[in-house]
């Protein structure tokens, strides 16, 4: 690493990964250099937990050239552990143990001096505030203590370089800030960070620099605002009464999306003289509603894709789960 | 390069991380408690079935034993159900380590710099552990029915040796079995042979009573020579040439058990 210019933390070049049939990768490249926080965008499906698993030495690629902390992930995997903590999809924590067994556990098995666990375990209890559910077993947290927990276990050993898939899905909005907040501390003290997620909220709140996967390719790269600015109103949706009245002003809006199902509508806010415009063909009696939206995923998808970001498919949005009990084996 | 400066070997923390996970293991028992009960009421219910309900008849049938009774059935079974109770164990073991496997903790211990064998020697060492205890249950539950031994106490620590041992083979054949399966039913499905072989072995009625074929299979499967050897031990006889085969038979189920858990266990998957 010295004799690099600028540190690199994780470099992946052309990574594919298939399951059979199923081209879950189709070659990603992507850089993230030392103290900055990379956040993989994406819907479920779209390779986003394949591509941390292989990044963590969970899962072998087919083909690439992957890079972690100056290691490589295949012949280096030692090194890669050594650097690295991995918080993921799943709750990596034990049932069994209390919230302070777990951190002596962690603390053990990164080989801590005996003498100083005590006080840092303490200290990561009260940091995460898990110091009153300390003594009582694991099993009887939240979701957001369990995450909280299984975040303090990665930081225990003082890792520079962390890997959080999906750390606040699931979560209710307070504990989700909570964890952002955290997680900030960490990037205030440079630790690098590569986070998945499928909100484009939690990637502007938290990255420097944002990644959308879709289909296994990285479709677009930039800053949160530089994403953001390619969807600057966000979108409008209109709740309509019947679906023959949406099916009338869907076929006038080629550029709306309409939901039969909803009875909604869903077109691009590009500004006041637009809002006009789609008022001006709306009646009063066909309408249920309407509102405003900021810029959410589906906004960036549409605008870069051209299809929204639901989950690809209906098999694939499970298989991310099941190739994660794969790799676990 | 970094490579060179901070590679450290890992093996340093071989015997380190194996205790801390056999902690976790133990703690696993006293926090669920069900599992081990279960586990050790197998044997003894074993031990009060064949000496209540077959016992009278079974001690009247014995070779070399003028006017044999239920007692004397007793004394003969003993090293069998002994052998049962480390089997039962083990067949815990195959459990224990599915439902690890189920759960998110090992995709975090795969990704940190710890011996990787560790997770499993912990399970290992644990049943051990257990195996001594549930062994010591069923032989105070055998005392308590009338059970009583000639032989000393250096012919009782070869005994346990020689039970710790078994624990030890059986437990990395388990292991394996625990991580060959898809799912915790298959795990404690696949090791109920290892509790029905002493059935088919000399641990409850001589060889020399079954027929021909099934004779064959019990007097050269490896649980014979090990309840002969145990049996031998215990009421102060040489066990001779059944404890070299005894010695064999667990030597070679634990390299076979060993390199096959490691081999499941450390392969990255590729899906």
């Amino acid at each position: 690493m010295l004799c690099m210019t600028r540190n690199t933390a994780i470099s992946v070049a052309g990574l594919h990964k298939r399951y059979g049939d199923n081209e879950v990768l189709k070659g990603v490249d992507l850089e993230v250099p030392e103290g900055t926080v990379y956040a993989l965008l994406g819907p479920n499906g779209s390779g986003k937990t394949t591509a941390v698993n292989i990044m963590t030495t969970l899962l072998t690629p087919d083909a690439g050239e992957i890079r972690v902390a100056g290691y490589d992930v295949q012949r280096e995997s030692d090194g890669v552990r050594r650097s690295i903590g991995v918080t993921g999809q799943f709750s990596a924590i034990d049932e069994f143990h209390t919230g302070r067994e777990n951190l002596k556990l962690m603390a053990d098995l990164n080989h801590l001096d005996r003498r100083r666990a005590p006080a840092v375990i303490d200290d990561l209890l009260e940091r995460f505030e898990l110091a009153d559910a300390a003594e009582r077993r694991a099993q009887t947290y939240s979701g957001g203590m369990k995450r909280r927990l299984d975040l303090a276990m990665t930081l225990i050993g003082s890792p520079r370089l962390i890997f959080l898939d999906e750390p606040t899905t699931g979560l209710d909005p307070r504990s989700r800030r909570e964890l952002w907040q955290i997680v900030r501390e960490q990037i205030a003290d440079g630790v690098t960070v590569l986070l998945t997620t499928q909100y484009l909220d939690e990637a502007d709140q938290l990255a420097h620099r944002v990644g959308v996967l879709d289909g296994g390719r990285i479709i677009a790269e930039g800053s949160p605002s530089q994403l953001k600015s390619q969807v600057p109103g966000g979108h409008v949706e209109v709740q309509f009464n019947d679906a023959v009245r949406l099916a009338e002003v869907a076929a006038v809006l080629p550029e709306a999306t309409a939901d039969p199902e909803s009875l909604t509508l869903r077109m691009a806010n590009e500004g006041v003289a637009s809002l006009r415009w789609l008022l001006d063909r709306l009646d009063d009696d066909a309408v249920a509603g309407l509102t405003v939206q900021s810029p959410d995923l589906d906004d960036v998808f549409l605008a870069l894709t051209g299809h929204a970001a639901q989950n690809q498919e209906e098999s694939r949005d499970g298989n991310d789960e099941e190739k994660t009990t794969e790799a676990v084996r | 390069m970094s490579t060179q400066t901070m590679t450290r070997p890992t093996t340093n923390y071989v015997v380190r991380d194996s205790v801390t996970m056999l902690r976790r293991n133990l703690l696993h028992w006293v926090r669920y408690p069900s599992l081990a009960i279960m586990l050790v009421a197998q044997p003894i219910a074993f031990l009060l079935l064949f000496v209540y309900v077959f016992g009278g008849t079974m001690g009247a049938g014995l070779p070399g034993v003028s006017g044999g009774d239920r007692s004397d059935y007793l004394v003969f079974i003993t090293p069998g159900i002994l052998i049962m109770a480390v089997a039962s164990v083990a067949l815990g073991t195959a459990i224990e380590v599915a439902m690890d496997m189920t759960g998110g903790i090992i995709a975090r211990f795969r990704t940190m710099d710890i011996a990787k064998v560790s997770v499993l020697t912990g399970h290992v060492l644990g049943a051990v552990a257990k195996t001594l205890l549930a062994v010591a249950v069923t032989l105070a539950f055998a005392m308590l029915l009338g059970y009583r031994s000639e032989a000393g106490l250096v012919d009782w620590l070869t005994a346990f040796a020689l039970l710790v041992l078994m624990a030890f083979a059986m437990t990395w054949l388990t292991v394996g079995m625990g991580l060959a399966a898809d799912s915790v039913e298959t795990a404690s499905n696949t090791p109920i042979f290892l509790v029905m072989l002493p059935f088919l072995s000399s641990g409850f009625v001589p060889t020399e009573e079954m027929p021909w074929g099934l004779r064959q299979f019990a007097e050269h499967q490896p649980f014979t020579p090990m309840i002969d050897s145990l049996r031998a031990v215990t009421s102060g006889a040489d066990p001779g040439m059944d404890l070299w085969l005894a010695l064999g038979w667990c030597v070679l189920i634990a390299a076979i058990g060993y390199l096959w858990s490691r081999r499941l266990f450390t392969k990255v998957p590729t899906k």
